[in-house]
């Protein structure tokens, strides 16, 4: 239950962690927070030879409104998602969502960033970013790049960061008009991994038809799980108890392939889908009523 | 491999320095370095909670936390709460006397959980104080008694 030996960095800038990065690209794992690596590494399963600390490098931990959204920094503590006033105001999805992150104690110290490149498929944080269309900046020593969330997860575990890059911004848009959410999750504990949960977003137009949804899921995949078919079978429809049902039903059997562990069968993560998909539903368009 | 990396970290208002290998976690650094083993390593995998600590006031696990990267910082420990064995801090006391503890094992995870919760929550509700609890194990009281207790602690600390 102690981590094997490794050479330690603690880099102050974001420059030397890039350089430091390319020096030992493959070799060097970074450390964000460290409340999925630390643990990983206490049981051995994960044995850097290398770990490049980020949490000397301030300049990576900040929330800004830029342009019509929120530029966040990969460093931000899950604990200041939390609590952030124009989080709260302009993605209250997010705001909803945070204090199912784990523990406090947790969200004092995991960060934004480290929970996206940990690509945890049970993690709330990647399955937010697909819902909120975040797109995540990567940065190597030389150049930077841009890239969507549904790109950015591409497997168990798996991004689509190189080895010499960096997550080091967050871009989430602010939620549009007229758009109500839901986030709802099922856990034998408060703060322990969910069995099953789902992120919604509802948006409704003046004569009340559903101009956009989205339903992602969490503990439903290999990572976060974009239900599309069911979105699209809500798309420019006057949402009913029937659709709900036909949307809970196409998401839960068809597009999610959960795999069940020692807390739940995969027939009870298929249940569980389904009625938080109707109750998320009903939620979001009650709030998306609301805002008309 | 194997640094011996200078640490100075100020632990309970007091200033220490030693070396510290640097996969050493902050719970080891804590109890076999500095000697100060209020602190209690339970799961060493962050989930049983009974290694939370103050970092900068706020409330952590120090098993997930290596010790160099505590250079510089604050740490308060339960070590850090009573001014003297007969003078407790009111949510100690509040434990002893609404019998929020049986072994103590989960003890000082519990009170340093609770410093910073009823910092932010002066008036937490039972629902409040049991969501608050969640990320620390206990398995003698059934938690009952422990909720009394930081109720207790609320009260006492108005």
């Amino acid at each position: 239950m102690k981590p094997a030996p490794f050479e330690y960095h603690a880099p102050t800038s974001l420059e030397q962690a890039l350089d430091l990065m390319s020096q030992h690209a493959g070799e060097a794992k970074l450390l964000a927070g460290g409340q999925s690596l630390v643990p990983a590494m206490n049981f051995r399963i994960v044995q850097p030879g290398m770990l490049i600390d980020l949490n000397r490098v301030v300049e990576m931990s900040y929330i800004r409104e830029e342009g019509p959204g929120l530029h966040v920094g990969a460093m931000t503590r899950e604990r200041q998602l939390e609590f952030d006033a124009s989080i709260e105001k302009r993605i209250p999805l997010l705001h909803e969502a945070a204090p199912n992150i784990a523990h406090p104690q947790i969200r004092n110290r995991g960060t934004l960033g480290g929970s996206i490149v940990n690509a945890d498929p049970a993690a709330e944080l990647p399955v937010l970013m697909l819902a909120l269309n975040a797109r995540l900046k990567a940065k190597n020593n030389s150049s930077e790049r841009w890239i969507d969330a549904p790109d950015f997860f591409i497997g168990m575990f798996s991004t689509a960061l190189e080895p010499d890059e960096i997550l080091v911004e967050i871009e989430l848009p602010f939620m549009p008009a007229r758009t109500g959410w839901s986030f709802m999750e099922v856990a034998p504990r408060a703060g322990d991994y969910a069995l099953m949960g789902i992120a919604a977003l509802v948006t409704l137009d003046e004569a009340g038809k559903c101009s956009n949804a989205k339903l992602v899921y969490l503990n439903a995949g290999e990572g976060p799980v974009d239900a599309k078919q069911a979105a699209q079978l809500l798309q420019g429809e006057t949402i009913t108890g029937k659709l709900i049902d036909e949307a809970a039903v196409l998401a839960s059997q068809k597009e999610i392939n959960p795999y069940g562990n020692i807390h739940t069968s995969i027939e009870f993560q298929r249940h569980l889908a389904n009625v938080l998909t109707k109750n998320a539903l009903k939620q979001a368009i009650q709030r998306a009523g609301e805002l008309q | 491999m194997t640094q011996a990396i200078p640490v100075t970290i100020t632990v309970n208002g007091k200033k220490y320095t030693r070396e510290a290998e640097s996969r050493m976690l902050l719970s080891d650094f804590l109890r076999h370095e500095l000697r100060l083993t209020g602190t209690h390593v339970g799961c060493e995998h962050g989930v049983c909670g009974a290694c939370t600590i103050l970092f900068d006031g706020e409330s952590m696990r120090s098993c997930l936390i290596l010790a160099v990267q505590a250079q510089g910082h604050e740490i308060t420990t339960v070590e850090g709460l009573a001014n003297d064995k007969d003078n407790l801090h009111p949510l100690q006391q509040s434990f002893w006397e609404a019998h929020g503890l049986q072994c103590g094992y989960c003890t000082p995870g519990i009170l340093m959980t609770m410093i910073p919760f009823l910092k932010q929550n002066p008036n937490p509700s039972e629902e409040e104080i049991r969501h608050a609890l969640s990320g620390n194990l206990c398995r003698c009281t059934g938690y009952q008694h422990i909720v009394d207790a930081v109720k207790l602690a609320a009260e006492k600390m108005k």
